[in-house]
Formats: C-alpha cells, structure tokens, sequence
C-alpha cells in the first residue's frame, strides 16, 4: 500500500507550524474551529459502522473472557464464578488432547491437501490449453456453494449402501468402508469434502501468482537449458513464496474455523472423531448448554488464532524486503 | 508482486550476456504429448472431480426412491420426477424458508454495501484526525474470526428478543470490516485530480459521493455486492443458532431439518432435492458472472 496520508492531513500541517511550537491541543483545537463540519461528517458515516462492530465483534471477543470464568448453563439466570475452573477442567480432560489432536489433523491435511493439490492444478491452468478458462470457473465453484447443501451431497455419495461411490467400490469387487461409523473414516470423509470445496480458492491464488511472474526470469531460465522440473523447484517455488506463505495462513485460518461441513456430515461424531476446537464451541454451547465451558474452548481458539496470526505478520513483514 | 521480482530479473544469467545468441528453448518431449499429460488429462481429471458430484446431485434429485435405493448404479433418472421436491415441501416450509432466505440476503447484502461505501468514502475522503487508528481497529476486526463471537452475540441478542426473528438473524451479522477494506483500497486509488475539482466546485459530499466516486468505482461496488450475496446466502452457524421455528429459518437451516427428519438413509431424494434449492440458485449466478465472483473473493490475496 502507497502513501496512505489524505490531502486534509496535509493542509493542516503548515498552517499549524506557523504558530511557534503549539501544542497538540491547540492544534486540535484550531483544526476542529477550522474543519468540525468535516468531522462532524466523518463521525455520522463512521458511527453505525463502528458501533456495530464494537458490538458484534470486539464486544464478545471480551465477553469470552468473561464468561469463561462462569459456570453457567445456556438460559439459566444465574451463574457461578468459578475462576480458573474451567480452564483445569478443559486442560485435565482427556477428551480435550483428542479435540487438540483431529483440529491439528483437520487443520494440517486440509491446508496441506489444498496447497499440493491447488499449485498443481494452478501449473495446468497455466498451460496455455483451450480448456482452461473454463476448467478454472468448474474448479472454483464449490467455493461459492453453500457448505450445508455441499455436505448433504456428499453425504449421499458416501453412504456405504446406497452411495454411489460404495457402488463403485463394489463393483470393482471391494467394499465401502463405514464412512459414518468409524472415527477415521468420517474424519477422512468430512476433510475430502473440506479440500473439495476449497480447493478452487488455492488454485486461483496460485494462478494469479504464476501469472504475476515475470516473463524475463521465466525466458532466461529457458535460455540456460533448465528443464521443467529444475524451472519448478528453482525459479517458480522461491518466487511463489509470499503466495504460498500467504496461502499457508488465510487456509489454516479459515480451516480452524470450518463448522457447516462437520456439522451437516457427522455432527461431530461418531465418539467425537471429527470434533475440532470450533466445533466444539458450538456444542458445548448450543447442545451442552455450558456456556462457560464453551467460552473457554473459545478463548483458546482464538489465542491459537491470535498467535498465527502473529507469526504471519512478523513473517510478512520478513517477506518484503525479501532479495 | 514486482517488488519481489524486480532483483531477480536483473541478476542477468552468466550465459545470457547480449553478445551470445540466446538458444532456443529446450523440447525434449513433443508438444502434443506435454500437452496432454501435463495439460488436458488432468484438467479432465480435475473438471470430472469438481463438476460429476454436482451433476450427481441434480440428477439424484430427479430419481425415485426405487432408482435410489438400488445396488445397481442409475446414472440418469428415468423420467423427470418432482415427487422429492413435492414431499420436502411437506417436511419443510420451503416457500416461506426461500423467501426468508431471499429476504435476509438483499437486506443484510444491501446494508452491508452502504455501510462499506460510507465507511470508504469517510476514510477516504473525509477530514478527522485519527482515521489511521480507526481504520486498525477495522483491520483487527477483519482478522477477528466471526465464529469465536457467537456465545456472546446469542446471549446479547436473545436477551433483547430477537430470537426467532428477521434482525436477530440480520443485525449482529452486519458490520463490515472486509468490504470497507477492499472499497477503501479502491478509493485510494481515485484520481485525485478529479476529487479535488469537485471540491474547489464546492460539491458537498453527499454529491461528491453518490455522484462522482460511486458511479466511477461502479464495478467495485457491484463485485462487493456480488460477494455479500453469496456469503449472507450460505451464512449458516448464526440463523442455525438464533432461530429455532422452521417459519423462521433461512434455506441452509432448513435443510436440516430435512436430514433430521428422515429416518436412517431412507429418503435421499428428498434430501437431494432440498440440496438443490440451497446450491442451484448460486450456482446459476455464478455460472452468469464467475469472472466477478473469482476476482472478487481473491482480490488483495497476490498484492499482499
């Protein structure tokens, strides 16, 4: 992003200097005598937005806090502080380490699955085939669909009975694995479908990444003899780096935060198999009625979140002065 | 992206200099065979993939319970047959839930657009002191994952009333971060030329506004909408939680009430049937306006 100063941040500037050394205060006082219409203006436009978000997104973020200090069940007008308590309860829970342990599998074979899978689909797209515009909008479309209605389709195919692709299985004489009864199997089903609909995404990132590059470094590389294979590892990779550090977070973002797919395919089950961290807000909440214990599992979210988060800005920040 | 680029194409390969004849590109295999195997077979692949379970979807919706309920696979229905839609429409009450969701979507979308372009428009353009500081606190709500909010925002909403009910499902939904974001950048982008005669004209801001910059970032405005749709249409977790009275729930949740309903895997069609109310109508928008859509949902993601 360029400059980001405003002409009325400038015009304020030399008229404030010429007095000798005001203060701030002044300042602001002379510029609100000058431009309080402007402000004024500014505050009405900003406000609905502001207070809605100040509401809706920064007061809960707080609240969480709050409330996971409570015992406190959904609808019920009192509630027990109980301090650190839900915090040694979710930690000395056995069942937490298994949430801990299908939201870092969840989170790792779908990010991974997607990136593996996007770049390569982004080097086809790239190929200057007929196809490939079109090839491009198939690709991205799950994107876009609603994940209840995408659930329930696959939920369909994947029935061991009836589903087409049990049919299939069988009639290469196998047979179909039990998708809704056994953990893995429904954690292996909900994070094909997770891939499937985001996979688009990651390609079109990648393909605008490619496309971004510069020819010159391409030809030159062309010039050198280098073949497909060394001009993949050794020009295409390191220059799709921020892409792909880019990719890396927004996917494990929105992965950690995936709900409908879980919730339309396996609620979550069977024996908490495909019960991931956000999931598990959800049904603590909603369907346990422990409000407090469903707010501690969100604070910890959104400190796992928040750490990312971090990480990548400190790494972006690296990136940019990167050669 | 040139920024990253820029060193790496002036740090000229040794046998490149201008003086030796630059060699033709190596082509140990044919082009039709790398076209092939690195171009229309997996792009097939790929397109069958993404595009058969869809196709499967719509079909299914078409077939018998008979048809359904086969050890032998039917690919197509034998005739067209509208029972399943006729019976989910018993189950569930789609004409109310469709137009709820109809509703929902171009009230929460429509907000949502004028609250980015006057958010925009006043970080732009608009004097005040601390826009930098007001314009973070957008960007961490941005990053501030709407999931982790929904404890809170229930208990707040649901103690005002609005369980069971159009604002309920609308109002806690409706502050935006992303789209003051992307039209922000946008307006940074205005000539300044342009803003500034209108200013010297004395042109209020409303004019200025709805006048010059809207009309001039038009295809912006219209990208956001596009994308707002799409989301306030699939937005599941929070009408899921904030309404529980099938006259009240929008498409995604009603569907829901579909799979409850059905007794093991009995009635798939019906189920396919329900599927394809939710996915069909932006599929259909897709299909019309996929470039929008795409460069819209990915725009910023490269520049970063």
């Amino acid at each position: 992003m360029p400059n980001m100063s405003t002409p009325g941040a400038v015009a304020i500037r030399p008229k404030a200097t010429r007095r000798s050394a005001p203060s701030s205060w002044e300042r602001l006082r002379h510029a609100w005598r000058r431009y309080h219409t402007e402000y004024l203006i500014f505050l009405a436009l900003m406000a609905p937005n502001l207070i809605l978000i100040a509401v809706f997104v920064y007061r809960p973020l707080f609240l969480n806090i709050y409330y996971s200090t409570l015992n406190w069940s959904l609808g019920s007008s009192t509630a027990i502080r109980v301090g650190l308590g839900n915090y040694i309860e979710w930690f000395t829970d056995p069942q937490s380490w298994t949430v801990l342990e299908v939201t870092a599998i969840f989170t790792v074979v779908t990010v991974g699955g997607s990136m593996v899978l996007g770049l390569a689909l982004a080097l086809v797209l790239n190929e200057k085939i007929h196809f490939a515009a079109f090839a491009r909008a198939t690709v991205f479309a799950p994107y876009v669909l609603s994940g209840v209605g995408v659930g329930l389709t696959w939920l369909f195919i994947f029935d061991p009975a009836y589903g087409v692709l049990g049919q299939i299985i069988r009639s290469f004489g196998g047979t179909s694995p039990q998708w809704y009864l056994s953990s893995p199997w429904a954690l292996a089903m909900v994070m094909i479908v997770y891939v499937w609909k985001n996979l688009g995404y990651t390609a079109v990132i990648y393909l605008a990444g490619l496309q971004a590059m510069s020819q010159e470094v391409l030809e030159a590389a062309d010039v050198d003899g280098a073949s497909s294979t060394r001009k993949l590892f050794s020009v295409k990779l390191p220059l799709l780096s921020p892409t792909t550090m880019f990719l890396v977070v927004t996917l494990m973002l929105s992965s950690l935060q995936s709900f409908d797919i879980i919730q339309i395919m396996t609620q979550g089950g069977p024996f908490g198999g495909t019960t991931t961290l956000m999931y598990e807000v959800y049904h603590d909440a909603f369907v346990n009625g422990r409000v407090g214990y469903s707010s501690t599992a969100a604070v910890i979210l959104f400190v796992i979140l928040f750490v990312m988060t971090f990480f990548y800005m400190r790494f972006v920040e690296r990136k940019v002065t990167y050669q | 992206m040139s920024t990253v680029t820029r060193p790496a194409s002036t740090r000229t390969p040794p046998g490149a200099g201008p003086q030796s004849a630059p060699r033709p590109a190596p082509r140990s295999v044919p082009r039709w065979v790398r076209h092939l195997f690195a171009g229309y077979l997996p792009l097939t692949i790929a397109t069958l993939v993404i595009g058969l379970p869809l196709l499967w979807l719509i079909l299914s919706s078409f077939k018998t319970q008979g048809e359904i309920l086969t050890n032998t696979i039917h690919w197509l229905p034998g005739s067209l047959y509208f029972g399943n839609f006729s019976t989910a429409f018993t189950i569930v009450p789609f004409a109310r839930v469709f137009l709820n969701s109809v509703i929902v979507t171009v009230i929460g979308a429509g907000i949502k657009v004028i609250l980015a372009i006057i958010s925009a428009y006043a970080l732009v353009f608009v004097r005040f002191p601390l826009k930098k500081t007001i314009f973070m606190l957008i960007l961490v709500a941005l990053m501030v994952p709407a999931q982790i909010s929904i404890v809170p925002n229930y208990v707040l909403v649901a103690a005002l009333g609005g369980v069971n009910t159009y604002w309920g499902i609308i109002v806690p939904t409706l502050g935006t971060a992303f789209g003051t974001f992307l039209l922000r950048q946008q307006f940074l982008m205005f000539p300044t030329a342009v803003a500034e005669a209108a200013e010297i004209d004395g042109a209020s801001h409303w004019t200025r506004m709805v006048h010059i910059v809207m009309p001039m970032r038009r295809s912006a405005i219209a990208t956001l909408a596009l994308i707002y749709i799409v989301l306030e249409w699939n937005e599941y977790i929070w009408p899921l939680v904030i309404v529980n009275d099938p006259n009240h729930m929008t498409l995604p949740v009603g569907l829901t009430l579909l799979e409850n309903n059905e007794p093991g895997s009995t009635a798939w069609g019906v189920v396919m049937a329900g599927a394809v109310l939710v996915i069909v109508p932006i599929l259909l928008v897709f299909i019309v306006l996929q470039k929008h859509i795409v460069s819209g949902l990915t725009q910023g993601a490269v520049k970063g």
